[in-house]
């Protein structure tokens, strides 16, 4: 059994199929890239995993577990962790406090009304951030750290819940060039340590074909090539969709 | 038969006027993105004004109809004036602003209406030449209301043919539905708005002057109709011209044959019926998803625990406080009491506002739960008062708990309406429901037991509840939970994403701050000796709302500072002068222009500023 397993996935929006019959695996210790034109389904199929879109059919089980139908915080507490195309932190928070808040989340600790939640796993959430490169910045405001840190943050927040599966969904936007390097080689030494499996999405091609052990081209909601990154990037029919085809 | 078909056109006649009120706010609603609580009082001086005019030139149909038109023409330039002077200055401010700020124009047209027309109803000429009614099988029903029934769609043919056909229309159309865009495309937009403004408080007036021949014209009908306008504005979908002519249609009939079966609940019924609307259909029964849901209020600093001395300094108030009658007068006192009341009133509010992002604007009602609660259980059921102060915040909780599941379903501006509902519900079923709570008399005689009667042992009872409720809220704020409902206010998506189920965590929140209201409302009947509905109405919930705008929502001494300064204020002018509407009302706008991040929070960045300097 694959750790995910994800069969004939659909979704339409009004008359536009955005995905169509997505299927694939993905195993522990595999860092998976999903690429494929604007417009090719990408997003939506991050959003179709985690729950906050609801499949209209086909079947995504993680550990043989179905999670279409769930609501994204019943997947994330499966063990699914999710990082935003667009960051999403708690900006009024200080980055200790938001990791803080996720490992409280994670013990079923946040209904708590009277022990300053201060006082939880602290240590806890500092050692997550040194891991990332942010513990020096635990007691900063979140709404004031620069993007490419926001992305640190986030990814601390989603090991924080200890996952099976990570989704990134363009962990490497709005960074500079020798930053995305540094956070995908963070990555890749995470998915080793922890037997992680990684599904990420990414426009810039030399961190896909860098880092990614397996690639996964969409393109008009259809998987059109599947398979390691020399035999994708060998494929005529990706390059036809990345170049334009002649026909 | 012919009796349901007078009830049926009666509804219909109600239906017209209500279209013409709501399509104004809709329209404005739809491109300025503001919800006008003026445009009720703009409906009020319709009416005052078409009176006048119907007093001195009416007498002839020319006369009359002139007025009519002439008064809705005035108010469409009061509302351009707004527009100008105020409403400019505050469409990039968060929506419990902007809600306010229209709140303060209603507080000082209550009173200039006051002061030129008086206190008294005043009753109108009826329509020359339709004082008459015509027989329908047999039942005779007034002519003017048939002239009525015409208007509405003639008014609505009007509108539309001005949406569609002409280019000003088109813009506005353009504007509604993305205002940035039509704003890059070279429209100015101030005077597009300038223009909405005109049209929107126009159409208000016009069904202002109309009712000049219907009904009594008196100081009360900006709030009635306001609240039926925003009800039928929320069931047809916020913006929608077509939503509004539909719901005003259903809930005309509604009042019309909801008199018939439950006339006790009329009013209820109405809020029901928006309630169940929104629960089914989110956005209205014609209006469409919004594309970025509105913010509460723009994200402040973290939240930090005080350290050192100052983490002392709410014990230490406490305890000074508890000193004060030693020295100080029973009059004194009997402020004190109020003003600490008021401070868990106003922090209960906060955890809504300040934590969760949720504005509420009918936080009142559980406070009045409170106040009704402890006040029933101490005279119809002789309860002792500390039974009877148990059952305010139970009381208040329940209630919250009730209309919590309904409201955090949705949020900001319709969040923001759900809440209004709800203390509507409360608000009319303690005005009606006469053989329990007295309808408008209010309930009298609520006394604390003997050993509390004094001024100063009721005193220290109030310190010391209201005290420890409060050190509650605060451990609250910086316990997990806390976290939680901050979580989903700063991020739904990531909230979500992290196992944190936004609604019930809000949804709690909603209960703690009922219950916490009503302890302080409990507290208040037994220091008052008496409840009246007024405690559950709008104005009371504004009250709290002004308070924690008072102090500024990012910090947590915000609302007790806010409080005291808010009940002080009111107590000294009240004393000086009967203009307290309008005076609170100017503070209300000035604060919103001056102070967005209220009055602690201004200090606070004054310090700042300091330092780094």
């Amino acid at each position: 059994m694959k750790r995910l397993e994800v069969s004939g996935l659909e979704r339409s929006f009004g008359g536009v199929k955005a995905v169509r019959g997505v299927s694939f695996g993905l195993d522990a210790g595999e860092l998976l890239a999903l690429i494929g034109p604007n417009g090719a389904g990408k997003t939506t199929c991050f959003n179709l995993l985690n729950g906050q879109l609801r499949a209209d059919a086909g079947s995504v089980r993680l550990d043989g577990t179905e999670l279409v139908g769930l609501p994204p915080r019943r997947v994330w507490r499966l063990g699914v962790g999710r990082t935003f195309q667009i960051t999403a932190t708690f900006p009024t928070m200080t980055v200790a406090e938001n990791v803080q808040t996720v490992l409280l989340s994670c013990r079923r600790r946040l209904s708590g009304l009277w022990r300053p939640a201060a006082s939880f796993f602290r240590e806890e959430a500092v050692a997550l951030l040194d891991r990332v490169g942010m513990g020096a910045q635990a007691d900063r405001p979140c709404g004031v750290l620069a993007y490419g840190d926001l992305k640190r943050v986030e990814l601390a927040m989603a090991l924080a819940s200890d996952p099976k599966l990570l989704l990134m969904d363009e962990p490497t936007a709005g960074m500079a060039p020798n930053e995305r390097l540094e956070l995908m080689a963070l990555t890749a030494s995470l998915v080793r340590e922890r037997g992680l499996a990684v599904l990420f999405t990414e426009h810039d091609m030399d961190v896909v074909f860098g880092h990614a052990t397996r690639i996964l081209v969409l393109d008009r909601g259809q998987v059109i090539a599947e398979g390691p990154p020399d035999a994708v990037r060998a494929d005529p029919r990706v390059q036809a969709v990345y170049l334009g085809s002649a026909a | 038969m012919s009796f349901y078909l007078v009830q049926f056109l009666s509804g219909l006649a109600t239906a017209a006027t209500l279209f013409l009120v709501s399509s104004g706010l809709t329209i404005v609603f739809g491109v300025t993105r503001i919800v006008n609580f003026a445009h009720g009082s703009f409906y009020m001086l319709g009416a005052y004004i078409g009176w006048s005019l119907a007093e001195r030139i009416g007498s002839t149909p020319l006369g009359f109809w002139g007025g009519v038109l002439a008064a809705a023409l005035a108010a469409g330039v009061l509302g351009a004036v707004m527009e100008v002077l105020l409403l400019r200055r505050l469409y990039r401010s968060p929506e419990l602003f902007q809600l306010l700020a229209t709140f303060g124009v209603v507080l000082v047209v209550q009173d200039v209406a006051s002061w030129i027309w008086g206190p008294e109803d005043l009753l109108g000429r009826r329509a020359p030449g339709l004082r008459g009614s015509v027989e329908i099988l047999d039942q005779v029903f007034p002519l003017y209301d048939l002239v009525l029934i015409a208007l509405g769609p003639l008014v609505l043919a009007g509108l539309w043919l001005m949406f569609h056909r002409t280019r000003w229309g088109t813009l506005i159309r353009a504007a509604t539905q993305d205002r940035e865009m039509t704003a890059a495309l070279g429209v100015e937009p101030g005077r597009l708005f300038t223009g909405v403004l005109f049209l929107g408080s126009a159409l208000a007036g016009l069904g202002g002057a109309l009712q000049v021949p219907r009904e009594a014209i008196n100081l009360g009908m900006d709030m009635g109709i306001v609240v039926e306008a925003f009800v039928v504005v929320v069931v047809g979908g916020m913006g929608s011209l077509m939503g509004a002519f539909v719901a005003s249609l259903l809930i005309g009939q509604l009042q019309a044959f909801g008199i018939l079966v439950f006339p006790e609940i009329t009013l209820v019924l109405v809020f029901l019926f928006m309630a169940v609307v929104l629960v089914l259909r989110p956005y209205g029964l014609l209006g469409r998803a919004e594309e970025a849901p509105p913010t509460a209020a723009s994200p402040g600093p973290p939240l930090s625990a005080s350290t050192g001395i100052a983490a002392w300094a709410p014990l230490l108030l406490l305890a000074l406080l508890a000193l004060v009658p030693l020295f100080a007068g029973e009059y004194a006192l009997i402020v004190l009491t109020e003003l600490v009341i008021l401070a868990l009133f106003a922090a209960s509010l906060h955890l809504l506002i300040g934590l969760g992002g949720l504005v509420s604007f009918g936080h009142a009602a559980y406070f009045g739960l409170g106040a009704y609660g402890a006040a029933l259980l101490a005279t119809s059921w002789a309860a002792p008062m500390p039974l009877a102060l148990a059952g305010a915040p139970l009381l208040g909780g329940l209630g919250a708990l009730i209309a919590g599941w309904f409201c955090v379903r949705r949020s900001g501006l319709y969040f923001a309406m759900l809440t209004l509902a709800f203390a509507q519900i409360a608000w009319s079923v303690t005005f009606q429901w006469y053989g329990v709570t007295g309808g408008d008399n209010g309930i009298l005689g609520v006394w604390p037991d003997p050993w509390a009667s004094g001024k100063t042992a009721f005193y220290l009872l109030t310190l010391g509840l209201c005290g420890g409720a409060l050190f509650l809220l605060r451990r609250v704020a910086f316990a997990p939970f806390g976290y939680a409902l901050r979580a989903g206010r700063d991020s739904p998506l990531r909230a979500e994403a992290v196992g944190i189920d936004v609604r019930r965590t809000q949804w709690f929140a909603f209960t703690l701050a009922g219950s916490a209201a009503g302890l302080a409302g409990g507290l208040y009947a037994f220091s008052k000796g008496s409840v009246f509905p007024t405690l559950m109405s709008v104005p009371t919930s504004v009250d709290a709302l002004v308070m924690v705008l008072m102090g500024g929502v990012q910090t947590l001494a915000g609302p007790v500072v806010g409080a005291a300064l808010f009940h002080l204020l009111r107590t000294e002018i009240m004393s000086l002068t009967d203009l307290w509407r309008l005076i609170l009302g100017l503070v209300i706008i000035g604060l919103v222009l001056a102070f967005p991040k209220g009055v602690v929070g201004f200090a606070r960045d004054l310090v700042q500023r300091g330092r780094a300097a």
